[in-house]
């Protein structure tokens, strides 16, 4: 297991090291770009609640849809062909490509066709294959697989690219700058392109009513290789079909956008072939026009391949509304560290791939690289077709628990950790799953448990049997937890208060973080509003971190019954923690029933966005922590720094897909605090990943550009807080500055 | 505000294309200072204006193709928001002629330019159910970041040009007042 371990730490160092830099460089070009873009576009939300509708609506009715498909395209002159499985669909272009005596084909970018291995089963029928897009081209000159869907040789640099063609091909002179190298492409392609028999393109939409294949490229290479050869082969998903022309339009604005921040790439050629084009011969001096059109043909294949399954599998079917852009990778800060090579299965990269990878794939293509979405959500927002992509990768990780080996842990496991998962459930996965537990136990015993827990024999045996990495701090029990400060403490409850609120204490702030429990009673109270600490369950979301989906389902169910009752009695509920709030507001929908759901989603709140709400309100802030107050406690001696009352802020990241953000920064600045916000995807933590031995150096790596960002001159001497708590616990590793929870700062009771 | 007219150039302006405007009696001027010889070209499908009286090659053949540095061809649709113009493939090759010099110039009528994306599908759509059923909505000139930064002119041209034909009331009219005749 450790050596698993240990390999997979390697080949992540290893991607950090040779890949990290260039791919990291230019998804985040692509995500500043989209962020730029969706901005100009007018009802972007409701673009996507468009282009979402109209997905749904054509996979529901995928069948109906293939048959209008073959119907329009064989009255245009074409011909459709379903193939079953990628065998079935390479067998069918190799016999196009056999009946044309094909000796070239020329290809436009298809990741369809790379998940078929097409260009492997022609050139093992004696053709030669050309990629024409050059990104491709460079894989294939390379002998790679595409890194990334959109951009596939993004984790190459310019450099690299020069010494890869200086050295495969017989040049006169050695090529260096990014137009010489696209210039001698262009030649080179221009040359197969003119000499092939068969043009292949895949199609990232196809209209059912008019037979009309879109197709989105920035090159023009994709429309050389449908002009050029007289015969034409596009191969798409069956996913790919949508109703109507007109329904391109809200994918034609989202698509560039939403990939590499264009608001429309060059070329968006909509094509219903045969085409209309003359067929060109190079070698006749007759105008090109006397040729006519006629002896264009034209095969749609369209794939199955494991598709017409995801349509009947209710977590999986969202997955073919996904139309291959690229955000949900561009926007993962752990992509954007190591890329598509460790962050992809057999084809697919980028955190859509876990749902791709088990529909087409099977479950083990996508077990290898499932790990790394840290289920963050940053990507949800980012989706045009609003996929839960996290939720895709919670499932699938789930199932591969599942599929694990019995019993290989039972004698560890059996009596710690009773839940509902199945018994071969990675003993890693179970422990950080499980962290509930082990919380009631460390608080019951500390200091004896944090004292034991940071003994290096301790630390060794966490990190063979557990994959902890020794590198990182453990966190810290309270003796008295939050819920038992609040029952012991002798404080009276206002008479007749407006607003009645539990706070909701989540596993760390209660038995961890206990400072900012009680920094956001405290708080509360002095603006009036009545409050309640009781005894809830765990939130459920470290089990559901590790796809632990029935025990998170168990946890979920009895939070809900816990705050029932306060619910019913008018309470509304503050969570402290982020992620807890997020899974209240977002996994609870999956996990309970809907009533239950959304009483508990409606009623719940992050704290600074409860506090906005009472200052906005009327509530009087006086009593509250400001930024004067701070200075004050700086001149009293009490340790505080100068520049208190300048903040660099983290927000956590399930708080930002919440879009909660704005409440803390309005809430500070309201008292006075000049406010900085960090502005990279992620920490790097996000939960129990960073404490992974296999994934320390990532989430370091990650980390580092949080760093950056709060070492810079205009942060530096900031007090850094975070929402988070995995986010703090980061900051801490990365900065010699010790961050706080922004609600310490708010704390009518501060003590600094 | 601006018109509908300036908002597309504009547009064109920012997607690295360059803009003319043009009336019929200025027409072959404008060719004439657009163009790059050799050209080749694909007859316009407009009554007010040829290219019959220009150094435009129209009907090449395919070697004319390949040595022209320029082709000229129609655009069917223009979308002011985006800059973009619809070229639509016709039997005697606009495909090509668009596709394969390293200039492409592109001839579009005022009164085919629409405001958005959304008014540009609804006359797609009419038109592909009428049979002319393929077409390009093309943005600029052809362009890849695969080698490492961006470069123009790949497999398509490297530089584009609009000519945007007005009628000569139109013109006159733009002289003076803005914005009411801009959209149809």
């Amino acid at each position: 297991m450790s050596s698993e371990r240990a390999a997979k730490a390697d080949r992540i160092r290893h991607l950090l090291a040779t890949e990290g830099d260039s791919v990291g460089e230019n998804a985040r070009g692509f995500n500043a770009g989209r962020y730029d873009s969706v901005e100009r576009l007018e009802d972007y939300e409701a673009y996507k609640d468009r282009a979402r509708a109209i997905k749904e609506e054509a996979i529901e009715r995928l069948p109906d849809l293939i048959e209008q498909v073959r119907e329009t395209v064989e009255e245009n002159g074409g011909t459709v062909y379903v193939a079953d499985d990628a065998a079935d669909a390479n067998r069918y272009v190799r016999e196009v490509v056999r009946d044309n005596d094909a000796e070239t084909v020329v290809k436009s970018k298809s990741m369809t066709t790379e998940e078929i291995e097409l260009n492997e089963a022609l050139e093992a029928a004696g053709s030669e294959v050309w990629e024409t897009d050059l990104g491709e081209f460079v894989l294939q000159v390379a002998d790679e697989a595409p890194s990334h869907i959109v951009a596939p040789a993004i984790h190459r640099s310019r450099e690299d690219i020069a010494r890869l063609f200086n050295e495969q091909f017989d040049l006169e002179e050695d090529l260096e700058t990014a137009q010489e190298l696209t210039e001698f492409a262009r030649e080179y392609l221009g040359e197969r392109i003119d000499e092939a028999d068969v043009g292949i393109t895949g199609a990232n939409f196809v209209t059912a009513d008019t037979g009309t294949m879109a197709l989105v490229t920035s090159e023009g290479n994709a429309r050389k290789s449908v002009a050029v050869p007289d015969t034409h082969v596009a191969v798409a998903g069956v996913e790919k079909i949508i109703p109507t022309f007109e329904d391109l339009q809200p994918f034609v604005e989202l698509i560039g956008r939403s990939g590499t921040g264009q608001d429309i790439t060059s070329y968006v050629s909509l094509f219903s072939p045969p085409v209309g084009t003359p067929t060109i011969d190079f070698d006749s001096d007759e105008p090109i026009a006397d040729a006519g059109s006629e002896d264009r043909e034209f095969h749609l294949v369209l794939l199955d391949n494991g598709r017409m399954e995801m349509r009947e599998d209710d977590q999986l079917r969202e997955t073919l509304y996904c139309i291959r852009c690229s955000a949900c990778a561009n926007s993962c800060a752990n992509f954007q560290s190591v890329g598509g090579h460790a962050f992809g299965g057999e084809t697919y990269s980028g955190g859509i791939a876990t749902g791709w990878e088990a529909g087409v794939h099977g479950q083990d293509s996508a077990a290898e690289f499932n790990d790394l979405c840290t289920g963050c959500s940053r990507c949800v927002n980012q989706c045009p077709v609003k996929i839960d992509i996290p939720w895709i990768n919670t499932v699938v990780r789930d199932r591969i628990n599942r599929d694990a080996e019995d019993g290989q842990f039972d004698f560890l496991v059996e009596g710690l950790t009773p839940d509902e998962e199945p018994a071969g459930l990675d003993l890693q996965k179970r422990f950080f799953g499980n962290f509930a537990t082990l919380a009631k136990l460390g608080s019951a015993t500390a200091p004896v448990s944090n004292w034991l827990a940071d003994l290096p024999p301790s630390r060794l045996l966490m990190e063979r049997t557990l994959g902890i990495d020794r590198r990182r701090e453990l966190p810290a029990f309270e003796r008295e937890t939050f819920v038992e400060w609040f029952r012991n403490r002798d404080v009276s409850r206002p008479v007749d208060a407006e607003y009645h609120a539990v706070v909701y204490p989540d596993l760390y702030t209660n038995h961890v973080r206990t400072d900012r429990g009680k920094a956001a009673v405290r708080t509360l109270e002095a603006l009036g509003v009545a409050v309640e600490v009781p005894d809830v369950a765990p939130s459920g979301r470290a089990p559901l971190s590790q796809g632990m989906v029935a025990t998170a389902e168990d946890h979920a169910r009895d939070v809900a019954a816990d705050l029932e009752p306060y619910l019913e009695a008018g309470y509304d509920v503050v969570v402290v923690e982020p992620s807890d709030l997020a899974m209240f507001q977002r996994e609870y929908e999956k996990l309970l029933d809907a009533d239950r759901y959304e009483s508990l989603a409606d009623r719940s709140y992050e704290v600074f966005e409860y506090v906005y709400g009472l200052l906005e309100n009327g509530a009087d802030p006086a009593p509250l922590g400001s930024a004067h107050s701070g200075a004050d406690d700086a001149t009293a001696g009490t340790g505080t720094e100068t520049g208190a009352a300048d903040i660099a802020y983290h927000s956590h990241c399930q708080q930002r897909t919440l879009e909660l953000e704005p409440y803390t920064i309005d809430v500070l600045e309201r008292l006075s605090y000049d406010v900085v916000t960090s502005d990279v995807e992620c920490c790097g933590m996000a939960g129990s990943f960073g404490y992974k031995q296999e994934y320390y150096d990532l989430s370091m790596d990650v980390g580092d550009r949080l760093r950056e960002q709060f070492e810079a001159p205009d942060a530096a001497d900031r007090t850094v807080v975070a929402s988070g708590t995995s986010c703090l616990e980061q900051l801490d590793s990365l900065l010699t500055r010790r961050p706080r929870h922004p609600i310490s700062l708010v704390d009518p009771g501060r003590v600094d | 505000m601006a018109t509908q007219l300036e908002t597309f150039e504009s547009n064109l302006g920012t997607v690295r294309t360059d803009v003319t405007r043009a009336t019929p009696s200025t027409f072959e001027a404008a060719i004439a200072d657009a163009i790059v010889e050799p050209a080749v070209g694909t007859s316009l499908p407009f009554e007010e204006v040829s290219l019959a009286n220009t150094d435009v090659v129209c009907d090449p053949t395919s070697t004319q193709l390949r040595e022209a540095a320029c082709g000229v061809t129609a655009a069917a649709i223009g979308v002011a928001d985006y800059g973009s113009v619809v070229l639509e493939a016709t039997p005697d090759g606009a495909e090509f002629a668009g596709l394969f010099p390293d200039r492409h110039v592109v001839v579009l009528r005022k009164r085919d330019i629409v405001p958005d994306m959304a008014a540009a599908f609804e006359r797609l759509g009419d038109r592909f159910r009428d049979g002319r059923d393929d077409a390009v909505i093309a943005t600029g000139p052809s362009a890849t970041a695969d080698m490492g930064e961006l470069v123009h002119g790949v497999h398509g041209p490297r530089e584009t040009h609009a000519i945007i034909l007005e009628s000569e009331e139109q013109s006159e009219r733009d002289g003076e007042t803005r914005g009411e005749n801009d959209v149809q």
